[in-house]
């Protein structure tokens, strides 16, 4: 029970007392001197840093006003535009990709798997000098911004949402599709009445997730030459920045990124909880 | 020759629901039908019998072409289903298929399970196939649960519904694979019950059960099954009441008194003993 050094006493009273002692003490000692490091440092930061310096870079509040109401009505909201564009395109095109991959046709699930690894593997911002820059020059066409946005964060996304809506077709049971069959419905007629509502609602966590990092890669556009009237958050950040020499616009733009981010995120740890109870 | 087969279709036409000649299946090496012969005439209703894994469910399976045949004949109502140019969708229409598992369409209420194939496939407007629908809930005595999604209903009810779904197809056959196996013991009465009075109506029924009583009460014809070959056929009352097989006997014994067989331990063995 006892080791022989931390037992001078052998009855069983004394014994415990000393062990137990010993081990709540450590937990403490350890936790107090994790919290006196904390205080040192939070201590030494305060007292070191320069909070006036700190305040007019990014706390800034003339520059902060200055910011709205544009930062709202006009980066915010076409954030959340581009955004949509890009994930409306692909979800479309993942969901045809998806089913090219799950094809009898081996053709079409080769044209899918290169286009998958090949929009997987390259960085989007590649896809957005490509469709911004490339094609307008080597094509003479200038597409519209709004076309290039949709198009780039579309092409990409697409590749990612193709893979989850795969895994989601193949997770609804085989006997929806029989019974589907067995009522005289074609298999096509069963792919989009039966298997493809109860695969998207299977897969709608990780879209709301992919639908996260449509909205942080939004920020690419900034890329694009863009009027004043298209800018969204980073480029209306970046852009406020230069006029202020001062970050406060950037962590408004931020802020605004995670007013979106935020919810959705807690929208998808509720969705991943009800699809656990639904099971 | 091209007349001499004409006209023997058009016999199968007037004369069965369902017509199996010669009926083999294979999953790769393992031959699970190995000459399957029988039919199903209008009106009546045959139940199948047999332990599991003898092939029940791949016979009714292969009747409408879920399964596709290795080599032999399958007509159903007249339509040779086993003919590569047959319109099998067309053809799965007329067969209502019920399943062991319901299959009901989980994101649809029970009312939308019978109106969306009604209207997808047979093209009946909305106001018709709502109408249908709600006489055929009606029908298996759950009207009051038309705007019930299926994960709200028990085992029973949602088995109803799946009847109900295949009824307003308006089918001229059903089959029924195991339509009681995965419920409740107190909830087996109410879908028996339905299918007791689909078959008082004259429905063409092919059902795989190991519902003795029902088979006993409701079948014109009980097929037992073993090895993918049919053993033995003929009226309930010879097939389970006196069967001439050793191993339909030996079936009958562990299906009808399971817990009998449990306990005489040694009286179970001397019936084993003389299925080979
Ligand atoms: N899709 C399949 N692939 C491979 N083997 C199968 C398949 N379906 C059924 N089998 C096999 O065929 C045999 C008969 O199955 P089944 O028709 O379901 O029997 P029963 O309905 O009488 O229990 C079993 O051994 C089963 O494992
Ligand atoms: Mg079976």
């Amino acid at each position: 029970m006892s080791t022989p050094k931390s037992a001078p006493t052998p009855t069983p009273k004394s014994a415990p007392k000393s062990k137990s002692m010993s081990r709540r003490q450590r937990t403490r000692v350890v936790r107090g001197v994790q919290y006196a490091v904390l205080l040192v440092v939070v201590l030494v930061v305060a007292l070191a840093a320069d909070w006036g310096e700190i305040r007019r870079a990014f706390f800034d509040v003339e520059v902060a006003k200055a910011q709205f109401p544009e930062i709202i009505t006009t980066a915010l909201v076409n954030t959340v535009l581009y955004t949509l564009l890009g994930f409306g395109f692909g979800l479309a095109l993942g969901l045809l990709l998806a089913l090219m991959r799950l094809s009898k046709v081996p053709p079409y699930r080769w044209l899918a798997v290169a286009y998958i690894e090949f929009f997987r593997g390259v960085p989007a911002l590649l896809v957005f000098i490509a469709l911004g820059f490339g094609v307008p020059l080597a094509f003479q066409v200038s597409l519209n911004q709004y076309v290039t946005v949709m198009l780039a964060l579309g092409l990409v996304g697409a590749a990612y949402m193709a893979e989850t809506i795969r895994a989601g077709i193949l997770a609804v049971p085989k006997g929806q599709t029989e019974a589907a069959r067995s009522l005289g419905m074609s298999q096509g007629r069963a792919m989009v009445s039966i298997v493809i509502p109860q695969a998207l609602r299977i897969v709608l966590p990780p879209l709301t997730n992919e639908l996260i990092l449509l909205t942080k890669d939004s920020s690419l556009v900034y890329l694009l030459g863009l009027s004043l009237s298209q800018y969204e958050l980073a480029k209306f950040g970046r852009d406020a920045l230069n006029q202020n020499r001062s970050l406060t616009p950037i962590l408004i733009a931020g802020l605004c990124y995670l007013v979106i981010t935020l919810p959705l995120g807690h929208l998808v740890r509720r969705l991943e909880a009800s699809t656990a109870r639904a099971r | 020759m091209s007349g001499v087969e004409k006209s023997s279709r058009e016999d199968k036409e007037h004369g069965a629901a369902i017509e199996v000649r010669d009926l083999h299946k294979s999953f790769g090496a393992l031959e699970v039908l190995s000459g399957i012969d029988f039919s199903v005439a209008y009106g009546e209703v045959v139940c199948v019998i047999g332990p599991s894994g003898s092939g029940k469910s791949t016979l009714l399976r292969c009747v409408n072409l879920l399964e596709e045949p290795t080599s032999g004949t399958v007509w159903v109502a007249g339509d040779e289903v086993t003919d590569p140019d047959v319109d099998i969708d067309r053809v799965r229409r007329g067969i209502g298929m019920v399943f062991q598992s319901f299959n009901l369409f989980p994101h649809l209420t029970a009312l939308e399970n019978l109106t969306l194939p009604q209207r997808r496939v047979l093209g009946r407007d909305k106001a018709e196939a709502a109408r249908i629908g709600r006489d055929r809930l009606a029908r298996v005595g759950l009207t009051d649960k038309e705007a019930v999604y299926p994960a709200k209903l028990s085992g029973g009810q949602q088995q109803r519904v799946a009847i109900a779904r295949a009824l307003a197809m308006d089918p001229q056959l059903m089959l029924f694979d195991e339509p009681t196996s995965a419920l409740d013991p107190e909830l087996v009465g109410d879908v028996l019950a339905v299918m007791r009075s689909l078959a008082d109506e004259g429905m063409t029924m092919l059902v795989v059960t190991h519902e003795m009583s029902f088979a006993r009460e409701v079948a014109d014809r009980v097929v037992f099954m073993d090895g993918g070959v049919i053993v033995e056929e003929g009226p309930p009352e010879q097939v389970i009441d006196s069967p001439t097989h050793a191993r339909t006997r030996s079936f009958l014994a562990r299906v009808l008194d399971p817990a009998a067989a449990g306990l005489g331990g040694p009286g179970e063995d001397g019936t084993d003993g003389a299925r080979p």
